[in-house]
């Protein structure tokens, strides 16, 4: 490890503060971000002995800087020297937890938190408690607020004495005289309980629990709300209802509405967390309450629930308590004033079917489902229709089909385009549950309408749907009914309907596969090449760039590559330069042996333009020798997921990409492209250091 | 604390449909909750001045809890009569009180406070519109006003009565009172808050007492305010009050005042919703420092460490208070932060939005500023030179270009020597920076690649990316070429 130790003549102290001084607070914040490779140069004596007592003693500065400092400084561990050194952190993060600015205190708080696992038992008496003491009795609110975070992490390692001490403090806490720090102590006492042995949470939480939840501020008393569902998990069920319940039942009857709503938020947590007995004969009650409540954001926080709140009573009385106290609320809340109240329930009404079967659903349900698909509101219908998947599997959907399609064509037509966006997006699911014949029959016209819509974002949704139409219902449908109406856009007289074809094209290519494409798409993109506006002509040209790994190298050479030229030579700039780009085969992918190949010689690139081709070279893996294939390679998959590795060094790098390059630089990846169809996640770990 | 739907996340367009079903429907109730049952039918009592004095006081009584009868606003249409009812009594209780000498009778406090209570003291509703701006949007009106607004009024009347005993009244008037009635400062509807800024400015005059409490609470509220709701639509009427409340406090000024000015007024300059505020905040500073000038250098200090760095329209009304405060400001104090002040107001003239740099030159039009500027030029214009120098040259705005033309002028005439020796030397100035910035960079590089020969700290750095899901490399030209080159090697 070259200048592990540090270099004096190379990195003098002064130069590196020099830029942790800088004027110019962005240089100031650059500097900081990169302190741990300044502690670096100065070794971990040096980092210990002068940079730490410096940061200490300059903490007046711009909040952002202060943030990063707090963000750095929680991994700096190893930095000055290890666990047995970690202590040497705390002045700086102490002086960082009493700042006024939240985010720097929070951030600062965490990182307390993190570095407190480093420190020994020993060290955490010695030097940690201290400093949570000194937080928990400092004069301004904000080091008490700090304080409040820290109790519980360093509790379970210390010795009796001390965590009595440490009890004390949070119940004094507890009843600052300041709401701010009450606050904050309400909101860690659930996380407190939990590391308490359980005769205090008995002695000590609970009546801190009953004096925060009748705390004179309701935003105190809301907060209390949330400590109750942890505070309620720990304890036995025979105590729950003399030690919990009052203050659940004051809470759920409190004259604040954003109490009330904290109770509705947290109903699910409430209901596990008392039980199936105290569920049935007091929760039941308090969410018909607050489902009726007075206020529409309480009643539509409710209504949130009202799925999973069922889905949790106890099996044998569910559905009596469905039908006889819930279903009644909810009948109501479809015709409820407040919009939202009744989007929140169109969110959610359609998972009760699957617990209340076929025959309730048909009776019950069914009338709700259709009325709230006629619901003046575009939400509340468009919310509905978002979750059919659940009656499709109770009922099927051919019972609300004859109220759908009326209600999918008007918001397939609703002035908004947000709406109408909204709808389109949902049609490639509407579609596979309708089934082919009755989307040719009825849907089919709208899909096609979208595509002349005046406004883009529908348009270029309406092509990603088409996409996903073919890939659900295969070539030959497109072929049939898709495909030729596509085509004949070309001809239209309106250049952005011709360019949609173009999109359409792009878009579709590669789900009709190759026949499709060379026969029926490219013969129209070629003749488009001549069209009389620039923007249709630099279309082909991506266009052509884009269809370009679907096509056989065949039609490549003799009927594309000729275009290309002449659209090269053409005069508009533009045109010219896509057209280039598409020659110069920046985007054309390479086929698979090659992607295989180039993994096998380790740094070259590869590119991964297509899913398919992204699931070869996963395949790919498989067939290639391991041994090899991890130097490059740890894992590769999408979308968008992460997966945990082991190994010690690797560079992680999300994008939103269908290209992917891989480049000898590591450990910089380097991402390419930004079309967005699937989305990866690779990991890679660089070869060798040569140093 | 609104509810976010599952289709809002889909689209975007509730705000602007809540919008404007709120143009429909612009006053709203109270959250009363299961507060009392169904509202009982008035029936209307005799008039206060046809009583009989013995039976005067009694009828008096009778009619404030008559008024604790709470109606139903929203519905517009359900006991119409007994809502008369109780506005006429309501009326007759504020002549009654407002005209009469000796109807205060120590009896009759719990009663007046009582009926004050019930009516006036409830949980503000949910706010109809979540991202209410006050500056764009019409404020929710309070639908009950009718019988509210002559509730406030009675109160106000009380406590200016001239039998008003503050000795009794403190029994009722007490902190639970004003911490009730500061909560009610939130309310989105102007004219209560307005109503109950006169009020609590009459109570803190009133009450000694409870004068600390309420500086407190007010504090509390701020600070709540500031680090974590960043919502109150009071800010601007308690501003006002304060104003008037550090106007008397005595000399030399307590630390809890000092406290209150450095950790309180300078961070609500932060508050998003400044432009509501600003006037009201300017003027309790600049009151502050007009008692104690020596507050003046940790003022500026702290309001140079909040200066917008992306609002342009919060940066205007900046320069606007750093004016007002070097109006007031003794030669000596501005001497000790000429420098920074000077480094911010120079970044200023340079701001690309001509309104900002319109503003900070407009300095030069006032004359004692110009005195100050003059008496300390040798500091001022080494600051000042490079933006004013290069600003003339580059700036979009024609405007700009001839107000720093007039205020390069007037600094020339304060010195030419240093002016002319300033503009010699302009260029190596500029030179030694750059070469700085290599310097800078040459190290920044050496510090990169330690780092990079370091595991342990690669390793870390990786973790974070992840962490933030950070997308830090974005395509790079340099990555292109290599796919060509690859591309055509392979092909």
């Amino acid at each position: 490890m070259a200048g592990a130790d540090g270099d004096d003549s190379l990195y003098p102290i002064a130069v590196l503060i020099d830029e942790l001084r800088n004027e110019d607070v962005q240089l100031r914040l650059n500097s900081i971000k990169k302190l741990s490779t300044i502690a670096l140069a100065l070794g971990v004596e040096r980092t210990r002995t002068e940079l730490l007592p410096f940061l200490t003693d300059t903490i007046y500065d711009e909040d952002e800087v202060l943030l990063a400092l707090a963000e750095q400084l929680g991994n700096f561990t190893m930095l000055v020297g290890g666990p047995e050194y970690v202590h040497c952190l705390l002045p700086p993060l102490e002086s960082l937890a009493t700042v006024e600015e939240t985010v720097v205190r929070d951030k600062a708080v965490e990182s307390l938190r993190k570095i407190s696992q480093e420190h020994s038992p020993v060290d955490l008496e010695v030097h940690f408690e201290p400093l949570v003491k000194r937080l928990a009795s400092g004069d301004w609110f904000t080091s008490r607020t700090s304080a409040c975070g820290l109790f519980s992490v360093c509790y379970p390692r210390v010795s009796s004495t001390v965590k009595a001490e440490i009890r004390q403090h949070f119940r004094t806490l507890c009843s600052d005289d300041t709401p701010m720090v009450r606050r904050a102590a309400a909101s860690k006492l659930g996380e407190f309980a939990k590391v308490l042995e359980l005769d205090y949470v008995k002695s000590d939480i609970i009546s801190l629990f009953t004096a925060l939840a009748s705390d004179e501020q309701d935003s105190v008393r809301l907060l209390a709300v949330e400590a109750c569902v942890s505070i309620a998990t720990l304890l036995p069920q025979e105590d729950l209802e003399t030690l919990v319940m009052p203050t659940l039942r004051q809470a759920a009857e409190d004259k604040s509405w954003r109490v009330r709503y904290m109770v509705a938020d947290k109903f699910s947590e409430l209901q596990k967390a008392v039980g199936p007995e105290i569920t049935k004969n007091d929760l039941v009650p308090a969410f018909q309450n607050l489902l009726k409540d007075c206020e529409a954001e309480v009643r539509a926080a409710a209504a949130n629930k009202v799925k999973e709140f069922c889905e949790n009573l106890p099996e044998d009385s569910r559905e009596q308590i469905i039908m006889t106290h819930i279903l009644p609320c909810v009948k109501e809340l479809v015709s409820d004033t407040n919009q939202h109240v009744k989007s929140a329930l169109a969110s959610v009404i359609m998972g009760l079917s699957t617990i209340l079967g076929k025959d309730n659903t048909i009776e019950h349900l069914l009338p709700l489902f259709l009325a709230q698909l006629k619901d003046e509101c575009p939400e509340v219908r468009l919310n509905i229709i978002s979750n059919l998947d659940c009656v499709n599997e109770v009922i099927g959907i051919r019972q609300l089909s004859q109220s759908l399609l009326p209600a999918i064509v008007e918001l397939a037509e609703d002035a908004k385009w947000r709406v109408r966006l909204a709808i389109i997006e949902y049609m490639p699911l509407l579609a596979g549950q309708l089934g082919v014949e009755f989307f040719d029959e009825k849907l089919n016209t709208l899909c096609m309408a979208w595509l002349i819509d005046h406004v883009y974002a529908i348009r270029e949704a309406a092509t990603c749907n088409l996409m996903k139409l073919v890939e659900k219902f295969g070539a030959e449908w497109a072929q049939n009914t898709i495909v030729p109406k596509v085509l004949g856009m070309a001809n239209d007289p309106n250049y952005l309907h011709r360019m949609t074809t173009l999109f359409c094209i792009n878009a579709l290519s590669e789900a009709c596969g190759q026949d499709i494409t060379t026969k029926q798409m490219l013969p129209v993109v070629l003749k488009m090449s001549n069209d009389q506006v620039a923007n249709v002509r630099f279309n082909v040209a991506k266009s052509l760039q884009k269809i370009g790994p679907v096509l056989d190298s065949n039609a490549l050479q003799t009927e594309v590559k000729p275009v290309l030229e002449k659209l090269a030579t053409d005069t508009d700039m533009d045109v010219k330069y896509f057209a280039q780009e598409a020659i110069s085969g920046k985007h054309f992918c390479l086929p698979l042996e090659v992607i295989e190949r180039s993994v096998q010689v380790g740094g070259r690139v590869f590119f991964l333009p297509t899913r398919q081709n992204l699931l070869c070279l996963l395949n790919a893996k498989r067939d290639c020798s391991v041994q090899s294939f991890d130097k490059e390679i740890m894992w590769l998959s999408y979308p968008n997921s992460i997966y945990q590795t082991t190994l010690p060094f690797c560079t992680v790098l999300c994008c939103n990409t269908d290209c992917i390059g891989l480049i000898k630089e590591l450990p910089r990846p380097v991402v390419m492209g930004t079309s967005s169809v699937v989305k990866v996640l690779l990991i890679i770990i660089p070869p060798p250091n040569p140093r | 604390m609104s509810a976010i739907s599952a289709s809002e996340k889909v689209d975007g367009f509730t705000r602007k449909s809540m919008r404007k079903a709120q143009k429909q429907r612009k006053s709203q109730g109270s959250s009363q909750y299961r507060t009392q049952s169904a509202p009982v039918e008035l029936s209307p009592l005799p008039q206060l001045k046809d009583a009989p004095s013995t039976e005067q006081q009694e009828l008096f009584t009778q009619k404030l809890q008559q008024c604790c009868m709470l109606f139903d606003f929203l519905d517009s249409v359900t006991d119409l009569k007994s809502k008369e009812i109780k506005r006429a009594t309501l009326n007759e209780l504020v002549d009654y009180v407002s005209t009469n000498r000796g109807v205060l009778v120590e009896t009759a406090y719990p009663e007046i406070t009582d009926m004050i209570c019930t009516n006036i003291f409830r949980t503000l509703p949910p706010s109809e519109n979540p991202d209410f701006d006050p500056e764009e949007d019409e404020p929710t009106l309070e639908a009950s006003w009718p019988h509210i607004q002559l509730v406030y009024e009675f109160l106000l009347r009380f406590l200016e009565n001239p039998d008003f005993q503050p000795s009794i009244a403190k029994r009722y008037i007490d902190q639970k009172f004003v911490l009730q009635l500061l909560e009610l400062f939130d309310s989105e509807d102007p004219r209560e808050r307005d109503f109950l800024k006169t009020i609590l400015h009459r109570i803190y005059g009133k009450f000694l007492g409870l004068r600390a409490f309420i500086r407190k609470q007010i504090n509390n509220i701020f600070l709540r305010f500031i680090y974590e709701t960043e919502h109150f639509n009071g800010v601007a009427e308690l501003l006002e009050i304060l104003g008037s409340i550090i106007n008397g406090f005595a000399l030399p000024l307590k630390a809890e005042h000092k406290q209150f000015l450095m950790k309180v007024l300078i961070p609500l300059h932060t508050a998003k919703a400044l432009s509501l505020f600003h006037a009201q905040l300017a003027y309790c500073v600049v009151q502050f420092l007009e008692k104690d000038p020596t507050l003046t250098e940790p003022v500026i200090r702290g309001l140079l460490k909040f200066w917008p760095k992306t609002c342009s329209q919060k940066e205007v009304m900046f320069l606007g208070e750093i004016e007002e405060i070097l109006d007031v400001i003794e030669p000596t104090q501005f001497k000790k932060i000429q420098e920074p002040l000077f480094k911010q107001i120079s970044k200023c003239v340079a701001n690309p939005h001509f309104q900002v740099a319109e503003r900070a030159l407009y300095f030069w039009n006032n004359e004692y500023i110009l005195s100050l500027i003059e008496e300390n030029i040798d500091k001022i214009l080494p600051i000042m030179f490079g933006s004013l120098y290069r600003i003339s040259k580059e700036h979009w705005n024609p405007t700009i270009v001839a107000l720093v033309y007039n205020v390069l002028k007037t600094l020339m005439e304060m010195n030419c020597t240093l002016f002319d020796e300033l503009t010699s030397s302009y260029k190596a100035d500029r030179q030694r920076e750059k070469k700085k910035e290599q310097e800078r960079d040459e190290l920044w590089k050496q510090l990169e690649e330690l780092r990079l020969s370091n595991p342990t700290l690669v390793h870390g750095q990786n973790r974070k990316i992840l962490k933030n899901n950070n997308p830090r490399y974005g395509p790079s030209d340099s990555s292109w070429d290599n796919e060509g080159k690859t591309c055509s090697q392979l092909g």
